[in-house]
């Protein structure tokens, strides 16, 4: 192996166009809602207008008589065919978890949750004679918000007893990794520094490009469900162990899938439905939903309160942090759950040394939609709040933000490093990242444009916001998966396999949804193998063609999907060594492996990996004891965690008049390891700023008080376009912190823009006006917000209450499109 | 999504859609660019039986030049509006609001008299049509009859125009040298404005008109500051307390991108601002 290791790289670390970027753009592709198979029927589901809500009657009689109606199902019809939709992360042994059927047949307990479904010839068939079915309910009262929640004054879930799901508790000084929090806090009560802030991480919806979609033929000796999912093994695993039908007999196909960040990480309602509709009616059948439907009904992201408690010495050397989340699972909790704010435990320290931490997470159940991953999961709010704090801090202290961070941050010299929460940090160089980003930034020039409009009081005021993010990803060692009550493992599986002519077919179990892993991992066996990029064909999102995997999520399908390829790479030269050493009648000591090509040292003499393919196949000449194949599997469980990291800055500009705010400059210098596709990495990085800028300005998702998704379409759930963003300063440092723990020394950089970008956006907002008296504003900053936040002086920005519907649904003459226009 | 199934009717003349609009009445919608209508449709938040597609009729396109006035075709799309040079030269204020209107590709669709009839107070170009006095030309089963700006906006997405009528052209008096802007607020750059301010200014400053857009119910007026706005300098000083009387009398809505009192606000510095810039300043 040592010959392909020292064989310069080619491939890695070249700019490749994305191979799968044709097909993707144009949409001549497999999209789930392309795929349409004989005598497929179309399903369009009845969902509930109310929050909380009995179900006396379903009266299907009318639907069913309309044209081209086959059926029309309710709750009551199946049994537990239906299956059920599962919590894989139970956070707590005693953690309170409703039953979460596809299709309740007694009781709602969110808006737009399914009641009953229509089978029918067409989709428009479908459509129209879903507003044929009548449905009686009894309204309940319905408990919205994570306060109210906390009351239990309203359940969500009335036989519960309680809308407190779990509790889940880390203490360093419990754990053995560092001191008490609350003697810390005491003694900086008297002569240091005390901050104190609640954070509000508001309710996010994933919004990915493609509606999800899902197609289930029960026809042949397998059931396949098409689905546009991230997770084609999973939802095996899942269907499997809950309806009943044996394992084998399911294939699971996630083709090409137009996005998902963690919002197709789930085991969703709808794939249950149409799974029971085609085995019920045995015939194929489609669902794809509706935009409407998917911003009310797929799962939705973030929604926490926070409650942070940040002690420090007079110098700003913080001596401990307390955090209390209370997180909104709405109305079930779903995939991971809970699990999400806990996988932020770990992150609120950041790139800190803190003596002392203690983290508490308590899960509440509302009668809104359930809520799960969203990009970055966990750690982008837990970085929020740090990033936030160490800014508060550098204020109280009267310091640079930068400077108050560089006396609490871990030094380049003394990795590996053991967090306060118990982890190990390999590789970084928070200095490196932070000299490079100030230079590119030009952070001195834009500190003293700042202040000089500040002495000008000029009506468009600067602020310049820093975020010094790392994050945990590369989900992970199956053993600490296992240590937090995860229901599955983090290990991921490949498998090469030689062509008679010599191609290279890579199989993964890490299934993309746009990422790009038919590029990148196609780049990584040109390298290793020694073959053309073109030759290496990239298979995944079908568990007949890759069977084993834990798909893709959590930065991982490089970092662990990648290492699992390099291993199979290997075996596959491995093998191939004995057959060249036989063919070519020398010792395989003296063969070397280079280029795609073993040579006998000293000699002209050398075999192709090509030509052994070829040899394999012919099976002609090898030797005794060969098993007749080149072909290997790998499967890699990580052994830990790994930790991009880098150093966001952002300028903001203020107009004190409106609130307006507008994005001057944006620098991120990222320490990502190796890099092997630089244009995939800034498309991540872009990707990612933007989804956490919008966090920062633009979404939110809202229910009004009876439970009403009032942000239920992209009128009101403000997405930015091209538009709305700048050109980003994106940059890495020179010299990057090599991963230990993998081969290529790369980490993840899926959510690394996501989890960092946020705080950066809202620290400038907020230093911008600072001097007027402003210590918070709420997310998303929206210019009414930074407004009265401006004209409060108090620096607590109120909301506004009275949040109103743009168009009530069933209203004529309106137009939903419409900003404003009919309250 | 899917909408409700409909009947879809291309008529090639005026007489031809009022014929079709007369036969099918309440159960008929007219689609001028569809921009609005097709949303609506999909959504399911109407489900008109026939469709009546003015699209075709080559005669509600086109502007032209008709003396005191230019007459702008109903069927005129946004974009060829923007661009016109009649438009340009008599009524500036229009081509910058039009220029504002959504996205290029809607630009492209939805058409100005569309627009106008749909009649969103959150619309672009209701706040220059009122400003600027635009006339309102209706046919109608007995003939065509001229409905002035400020008759013309009833209500949400109300207006005068009958239910067996069909508006064929706008006139708008020429404004010939007037400077103009259309100062819009929004969030996202697709977005409805949140408030927009029209104004158009004659010398600097002469006459001011100001037209308001998702101040109420229906496009306004800013009277007041017209009034004040009369002789005062083309300065941040001069125009200040002319724009503070912005909003008066109006009657914004409150909603997740601000409640009325800080659109009233908006109205106002939206206000000096725009009068700034028509003023060349």
């Amino acid at each position: 192996m040592t010959a392909t290791q020292d064989r310069p790289a080619a491939e890695i670390g070249k700019d490749r166009r994305r191979k799968e970027d044709q097909r993707l753009i144009t949409g001549r592709t497999r999209w789930t809602d392309n795929i349409t198979l004989p005598g497929m029927l179309h399903l369009a589901m009845v969902r509930s207008p109310f929050a909380h809500a009995t179900i006396t009657s379903v009266d299907t009689e009318a639907a069913k008589a309309a044209k081209n109606v086959v059926a029309v199902l309710s709750g009551k019809d199946f049994g537990e065919e239906l299956g059920v939709c599962i919590n894989a992360w139970p956070i707590t042994p005693d953690q309170k978890t409703p039953s979460h059927s596809p299709m309740p047949a007694d009781r709602v307990a969110f808006a737009g949750e399914i009641v009953a479904v229509v089978v029918a010839r067409s989709a428009a068939a479908a459509r129209d004679a879903a507003e044929l079915v009548d449905v009686e309910y009894d309204e309940l009262p319905a408990v919205i918000g994570i306060k109210k929640a906390l009351q239990d004054e309203v359940l969500a879930h009335p036989d519960l007893g309680t809308n407190k799901s779990a509790l889940w508790v880390f203490d360093s000084q419990e754990a053995g990794t560092g001191g008490e929090v609350e003697a810390a806090i005491e003694e900086a009560r008297n002569g240091g520094i005390v901050i104190e802030r609640e954070y509000r991480q508001q309710r996010l919806i994933p919004a990915f490009m493609e509606p999800r979609s899902v197609v289930v033929d029960p026809t042949g000796e397998q059931l396949t469900m098409w689905s546009a999912t991230q997770i084609p093994h999973i939802l095996r695993f899942a269907l499997a162990a809950t309806t009943g039908v044996p394992e084998s007999k399911i294939r699971v196909i996630a083709p090409d899938v137009g996005g998902g960040f963690g919002g197709k990480l789930q085991a969703t309602p709808e794939e249950w439905v149409a799974w029971a509709v085609a085995r019920r009616l045995m015939k194929p059948v489609k669902y794809t939903e509706t935009r409407s439907e998917s911003l009310m009904a797929a799962h939705h992201g973030r929604d926490q309160v926070q409650t942070l408690t940040l002690a420090a010495d007079k110098d700003g050397k913080v001596t401990a942090l307390k955090v209390h989340l209370d997180a909104d699972l709405g109305a079930y909790v779903a995939i991971v759950g809970g699990g999400v704010p806990v996988l932020g435990a770990f992150m609120f320290n950041a790139i800190y040394k803190f003596p002392a931490y203690r983290f508490e997470c308590q899960t509440v159940l509302t009668n809104t939609t359930f809520t799960d991953a969203y990009r970055g999961a966990g750690r982008p709010e837990a970085t929020y709040a740090i990033e936030r704090l160490m800014d508060e801090l550098a204020a109280e202290v009267g310091v640079d933000p930068l400077e108050i961070r560089e006396r609490n941050w871990i030094t380049h010299e003394e990795f590996p490093f053991t967090t306060v929460a118990g982890l190990e940090y390999d590789t970084g160089n928070y200095e490196a990242a932070t000299a490079k980003a100030k230079a590119s930034f030009g952070y001195d020039e834009l500190r003293a444009e700042q202040k000089e409009r500040r002495d000008r009081g000029d009506r468009v005021q600067l602020g310049i916001g820093v975020s010094t993010f790392t994050e945990m990803c590369g989900l992970a060692p199956s053993r600490v998966l296992g240590s937090l009550d995860y229901g599955a493992g983090g290990w991921e599986n490949a498998s090469v396999r030689m062509t008679p002519l010599g191609k290279v077919e890579v199989v993964t179990g890490a299934s993309a949804h746009g990422q790009g892993h038919e590029t990148a991992f196609s780049q990584i066996v040109a390298d290793r193998l020694g073959v053309p990029f073109e030759d290496v064909e990239v298979l995944h999102g079908d568990t007949q063609v890759a069977p084993k995997g834990l798909d893709t999520y959590g930065s991982r399908s490089l970092v662990v999907g990648g290492e699992a390829l390099v291993k199979a790479v290997d075996k596959v030269i491995d093998k191939a060594k004995v057959l060249a050493a036989h063919l070519l009648e020398a010792n395989a000591d003296d063969l070397d492996y280079a280029d795609g090509r073993f040579t006998v040292r000293g000699t002209d003499q050398g075999k192709a990996i090509q030509e052994l393919a070829t040899a394999t196949f012919a099976g002609h000449d090898y030797p005794e004891g060969m098993e007749l194949s080149l072909d290997a599997d790998a499967t890699y469980d990580p052994v830990n965690f790994n930790y991009p990291h880098g150093t966001h800055l952002c300028a903001m500009e203020v107009d004190t008049e409106t609130g307006a705010v507008t994005m001057r400059k944006y620098t991120c210098c990222d320490d990502i390891g190796t890099i092997i596709n630089p244009l995939i990495v800034a498309g991540q990085v872009h990707g990612g700023l933007v989804q956490g800028i919008a966090q920062a300005l633009w979404e939110e998702a809202v229910h009004d008080e009876s439970g009403t998704l009032v942000s239920g379409s992209f009128v009101d759930y403000l997405l930015p376009t091209a538009a709305d963003t700048i050109s980003f300063d994106v940059v890495h440092t020179d010299e990057p912190s090599i991963c230990t723990t993998n081969t290529l020394g790369t980490k993840g950089v899926g959510e690394a823009g996501t989890i960092a970008s946020t705080p950066a956006v809202v620290n400038a907002v907020v230093d911008a006006v600072r001097h007027l008296g402003v210590s918070d504003i709420q997310m998303p900053c929206t210019p009414e917000r930074v407004w009265r936040a401006i004209h409060a002086h108090d620096g607590d920005a109120p909301t506004p209450a009275d949040a109103m519907p743009h168009f009530e649904e069933g209203a004529l003459n309106q137009d939903p499109t419409a900003g404003g226009a009919d309250q | 999504m899917i909408p409700v199934q409909f009947d879809y009717l291309a008529p090639t003349s005026v007489e031809e859609a009022l014929a079709a609009l007369g036969e099918h009445g309440d159960d008929a919608k007219i689609m001028a660019g569809g921009q609005s209508l097709l949303p609506v449709l999909r959504m399911r938040l109407n489900a008109p039986e026939v469709v009546i597609d003015l699209g075709g009729i080559s005669s509600l396109r086109g502007i032209r030049d008709d003396g005191d006035a230019i007459v702008i075709g109903a069927m005129t799309t946004h974009h060829d509006v923007r661009d016109d040079a009649l438009v340009k030269e008599h009524a500036l204020l229009v081509s910058k609001a039009a220029a504002e209107v959504a996205d290029s590709q809607i630009r492209h669709r939805g058409t100005f008299g569309g627009a106008l009839a749909h009649a969103d107070p959150a619309g672009d170009l209701g706040a220059p049509a009122l400003a600027l006095g635009a006339q309102f030309v209706i046919a109608g089963p007995g003939g065509t009859r001229t409905v002035e700006a400020a008759d013309f906006f009833v209500d949400l997405f109300e207006t005068a125009i009958g239910d067996d009528e069909i508006l064929t052209e706008v006139r708008i008096p020429k404004h010939t040298g007037w400077g103009a802007h259309y100062e819009k607020f929004v969030r996202v750059a697709h977005q409805w404005p949140i408030v927009a301010v029209a104004a158009t200014v004659k010398g600097s400053i002469d006459e001011a008109r100001i037209g308001l857009t998702n101040m109420g119910s229906t496009p306004l007026r800013a009277s007041a500051a017209e009034q004040a706005l009369a002789g005062a300098s083309a300065t941040e000083d001069g125009v200040r307390a002319a724009a503070d009387l912005a909003a008066d009398g109006t009657n914004p809505p409150s909603d997740l991108n601000g409640a009325a009192d800080y659109r009233q606000h908006l109205a106002r510095v939206l206000t000096g601002r725009a009068v700034l810039k028509a003023a060349g300043n």
